[in-house]
């Protein structure tokens, strides 16, 4: 039985607080976790499956153009080889997140270097490599690809422009203005599993091992990609090992293993390699963007601009939001937004962790540096001052709102110095020492999503989801609102996730799988306690449950009588979504050193402070922050994809030329939850937290950097050489 | 012995393609797919295992060149019944998130630390000799080719300290 909830109001009833069993926000260790920590959880290419086949795919070496021949014949004499796949369906790109459909087909065409343009199977995983690596391919290339995102006319995004007042007025009548262009470079997702997949066929029905984050998106992407009904398809991925926006859509591999099984009658395991998976998968665009901030004496904002740059290839709908945050995020009634997008023929661009705010809030927040050292304010009372009551730009109010708190209460975890500020005034050596803030906004996205509740006779229960976890807690929170509402421990309660034969989700992306997931599981287990109240003759609200057992003392077993109770919650969110601007905030503290000879940077300390409504796991959800903290460090210092200017491939397509942080580059990390209920966000009054840890941290660093030595930066990441360039004598 | 492996005290034949990695034949060969695949460049850490005592990258050797050598992997460090002291902290403080990178953060913290009683120094360390502080910059150091793309580092150092400290034991 379905019961199904829109939710057009917000529920502030807080039903959850009122819950016996005292489990939910707990920072319980995950369910999980021994499966993980004794290497016994599978992964996609982890499943044994007889006499499976391995592929590995071959890839273009032109930008721009055609796949005139492929000579089967220079590998299908090699050792083990089984066959070569060049199949028509084969997909050139990976999906972008919801897409739905397949993306790119047809591996002939090839629009960017290193497209993938067929498979080679063979019996071993050695043979399979060696025979890729010897297949002949010749090309028609088409010269002349446009590749520099600064050389093309860029197309104008029209549902990201704003015009509101006169933003050019503002700023000439400002008592104090900042107009200034930070760059930051492209981002890989980089997750620490390869996209992998293992496809097997019995009869007409195709299962699928993959790493993937989406199933329900993801089923469907397959099954438009291979013409088949998604009745005939089952997607598996109970564990995903780190997705980062990477995993969104459907990637190549999948549909060449499908492909591949298909043609050769057996199944086939294809991993992309480390390589593959930087050069085919999905980039964060670069981008160029120009801030515009006008105040008046006492530092309040009069005018806001924020203009942005971002690239993708010809035919791709995403577009790096990077404005997503700066329509709300603080006042001035003069506003100008725009985004514009550079058709180039680099790799595919798309959603990397925190799309948008990632990149758009280091910028907007070390131009609000810039201005309160002019204007002569304490960085965080400039913030302060100006939060807006409500959206400045379509007059809705916000769900709720946790800036003004994350601000204060983060500075005093932090031992922030308020006060008027000047850089270079600690030194300990050769190294400069200071600090460094700036706030955290992260949009709040939510979806419709299903989910199976059954509490068994034995009195524990099961949750069943296509929900995935890739890292972010998904088992042990669901088990803790299920725990919580049905007063289980939640180890009294089996989650079953990544499996597209159960009520499906919208996954994991856009920070929404808790909040949305999570609110169907909740309204499954309240149609349970409702069944269970109507049994003790006591109104839902009335009953207690605490262990197993009511306020009376009655067992749930005894009142199950012999009989499990199952019910599929169904939550789908109505006009919340319309009527509140829901966001997460927060605001990060950093302390860095850096070296007045060499211009390296040193993180010493971070501290972020973070407002994303109810706290389903304090442990996990912190974990989420530390995450995102060490990311905005990969952001601010370290992670730059290079294209090579002649023929766009993307150069630094490892883990040893691309540098996402290490262990060292990473000092203690203080995270300060700061508690609210959103009941506007989400009837669990939750929101999303996996991606707000990294909305703007890289400029409390940058911030930071400028504080310490004097060396004013505006583009990320702030490597020795810029440092050094920027540093005075 | 001669033409066998011995992973986790069982002893296995070596295999016939002298192509196959330390790594591809321990998650293939023989089925351990605790040991993890994430660069198979010596990057990233994912594979790390203990050869004689030693942790290496085992996707930076070859099979063929372990004949008569004993490798410890995950599996051989502690099960779910009966996890090791390293496994039960990381469990405790979080040490991971998604989990891929877990098995080798636990593989090389397990070495790591018999490098530091053993009085190896590192870069961290304060003097080239006598008895090393297992400080968090000194665990950090020495843990740093160990990538965790989730970001767990700040809860796998706590870990490590604990269990460095005789906790969990
Ligand atoms: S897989 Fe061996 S170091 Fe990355
Ligand atoms: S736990 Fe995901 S990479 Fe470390």
């Amino acid at each position: 039985m379905t019961v199904h909830f829109k939710q057009d109001k917000p529920d502030n009833s807080n039903r959850l607080d009122g819950m016996k069993q005292g489990v939910l926000g707990k920072p319980l260790p995950r369910i999980e976790g021994l499966a993980k920590v004794t290497g016994t959880a599978p992964y996609a290419a982890e499943y044994p499956v007889e006499n499976c086949a391995e592929g590995v795919l071959v890839t273009a070496t032109i930008t721009r153009g055609k796949v005139t021949s492929i000579d089967r014949t220079s590998v299908l004499s090699m050792p083990g080889v089984i066959a070569v796949v060049d199949d028509e369906k084969l997909c050139t790109r990976a999906a972008q997140g919801t897409a739905n459909e397949a993306p790119m087909q047809g591996p002939a065409q090839i629009c960017y270097w290193g497209q993938p343009i067929a498979l080679v199977i063979a019996e071993t995983f050695e043979q399979a490599r060696d025979a890729a690596k010897h297949l002949t391919v010749e090309y028609l290339e088409v010269d002349g690809a446009p590749l520099d995102p600064g050389a093309v006319d860029p197309e104008e995004q029209d549902d990201e422009t704003v015009h509101q007042g006169d933003l050019a007025n503002a700023m000439a009548e400002a008592a104090h203005s900042v107009d200034v262009t930070y760059t930051t470079k492209g981002h890989a997702s980089a997750a620490m599993e390869p996209h992998s997949a293992i496809a097997q066929w019995d009869g007409n029905k195709l299962t699928v091992h993959a790493s993937l984050q989406m199933l329900n998106y993801n089923i469907a992407e397959l099954a438009d990609a291979l013409d088949m009904e998604e009745d005939n398809i089952r997607l598996i991925s109970r564990f995903v090992g780190g997705g980062f926006g990477s995993k969104l859509g459907i990637s190549e591999e999948v549909v060449a293993a499908a492909l591949a099984a298909t043609q050769i009658g057996r199944p086939v395991r294809v991993v992309q390699s480390r390589q593959q998976v930087f050069q085919t998968v999905m980039r964060r665009s670069e981008t160029t963007q120009r801030l515009r901030l006008a105040a008046d004496s006492n530092g309040k904002l009069t005018g806001f601009g924020h203009e942005a740059l971002v690239s993708n290839l010809p035919g791709e709908s995403f577009a790096e939001p990077v404005l997503q945050s700066s329509h709300f995020l603080y006042g001035g009634e003069n506003r100008e937004l725009m985004l514009k997008v550079a058709r180039i023929h680099r790799m595919t661009a798309g959603s990397v962790r925190a799309p948008g705010e990632a990149v758009g809030m280091p910028a907007l927040e070390g131009a609000m540096d810039v201005l309160a050292e002019k204007a002569g304010i304490d960085p965080v009372e400039l913030r302060l001052r100006n939060i807006p009551e409500k959206n400045p730009e379509e007059d809705l109010p916000f769900s709720s709102h946790k800036l003004a708190e994350c601000l204060k209460q983060g500075a005093e975890a932090f031992g922030w110095e308020c006060g008027l500020r000047k850089p270079r005034q600690r030194r300990e050596g050769e190294w400069w020492i200071g600090t460094g803030m700036a706030s955290a906004a992260r949009v709040h996205n939510i979806a419709e999503a299903k989910a199976r509740v059954t509490l068994k006779s034995d009195g524990t229960a099961l949750v069943e989801t296509d929900m995935t976890d890739i890292g972010t807690g998904t088992y042990t929170i669901l088990a803790q609102i299920a725990g919580e509402m049905l007063g289980l421990d939640p180890e009294q309660v089996l989650v079953e996730l990544g499996d597209t034969r159960h009520p499906r989700g919208p996954g994991s992306g856009g920070s929404w799988g808790a909040a949305s997931t999570g609110s169907a599981v909740y309204i499954a287990c309240k149609a349970i306690r409702e069944e269970l109240a109507a049994k003790t003759g006591a109104s839902e609200e009335e009953l207690e449950l605490r262990e197993g057992k009511t306020a009376t003392g009655e067992t749930l077993t005894s009142l199950l009588d012999g009989k499990d109770l199952a019910r599929e919650g169904h939550y789908e969110p109505g006009e919340i979504e319309d009527d509140y601007t829901a966001s997460g905030f927060g605001a990060f503290f950093a302390e860095v050193r850096v070296n007045h000879y060499t211009g390296e940077t040193r993180v010493d300390r971070m501290l972020g402070a973070f407002g994303f409504g109810r706290v389903l796991n304090a442990k996990t959800a912190r974990s989420q922050c530390i995450g995102g903290i060490t990311w905005s460090i990969g952001v601010a210092l370290t992670e730059a994809l290079e294209f090579d200017p002649r023929d766009g491939h993307l150069v630094n397509c490892d883990l040893a030329e691309y540098h996402v942080p290490v262990h060292r580059d990473v000092p203690d990390v203080e995270v300060v939850l700061v508690e609210e209920r959103d009941g506007a966000a989400s009837p669990i009054q939750a929101k999303g937290i996996g991606e707000l840890g990294m909305c703007g941290g890289a400029a409390a660093i940058a911030n930071a950097i400028y504080n310490a030595c004097g060396a004013r930066i505006y583009d990320y990441p702030m490597t020795p050489d810029r440092v050094l360039a920027a540093m005075p004598d | 012995m001669s033409d066998t492996i011995t992973v986790n005290g069982t002893a296995n034949p070596l295999p016939d393609d002298p192509r196959v990695s330390l790594l591809d034949f321990l998650r293939h060969d023989i089925g351990l797919t605790g040991t993890k695949k994430g660069c198979d460049h010596g990057q990233c850490g994912a594979c790390t295992v203990i050869v004689n005592g030693i942790r290496i990258n085992s996707c930076l050797t070859l099979a063929a060149m372990h004949e008569g050598d004993s490798v410890t992997t995950i599996e051989g460090l502690g099960t779910p019944d009966e996890p090791s002291a390293l496994q039960r902290a990381f469990l405790e403080h979080d040490g991971f998130q998604c989990g891929y990178c877990t098995p080798g953060q636990i593989c090389s913290a397990t070495a790591m630390l018999e490098e530091i009683a053993a009085g190896w120094p590192s870069d961290a360390s304060e003097s080239l000799e006598g008895h090393i502080v297992t400080s968090r910059e000194e665990i950090r150091e020495r843990m740093s080719g160990n990538i965790c793309r989730c970001g767990a580092y700040a809860n796998i150092v706590a870990a490590i300290e604990e269990v460095a400290a005789g906790g969990q034991s």
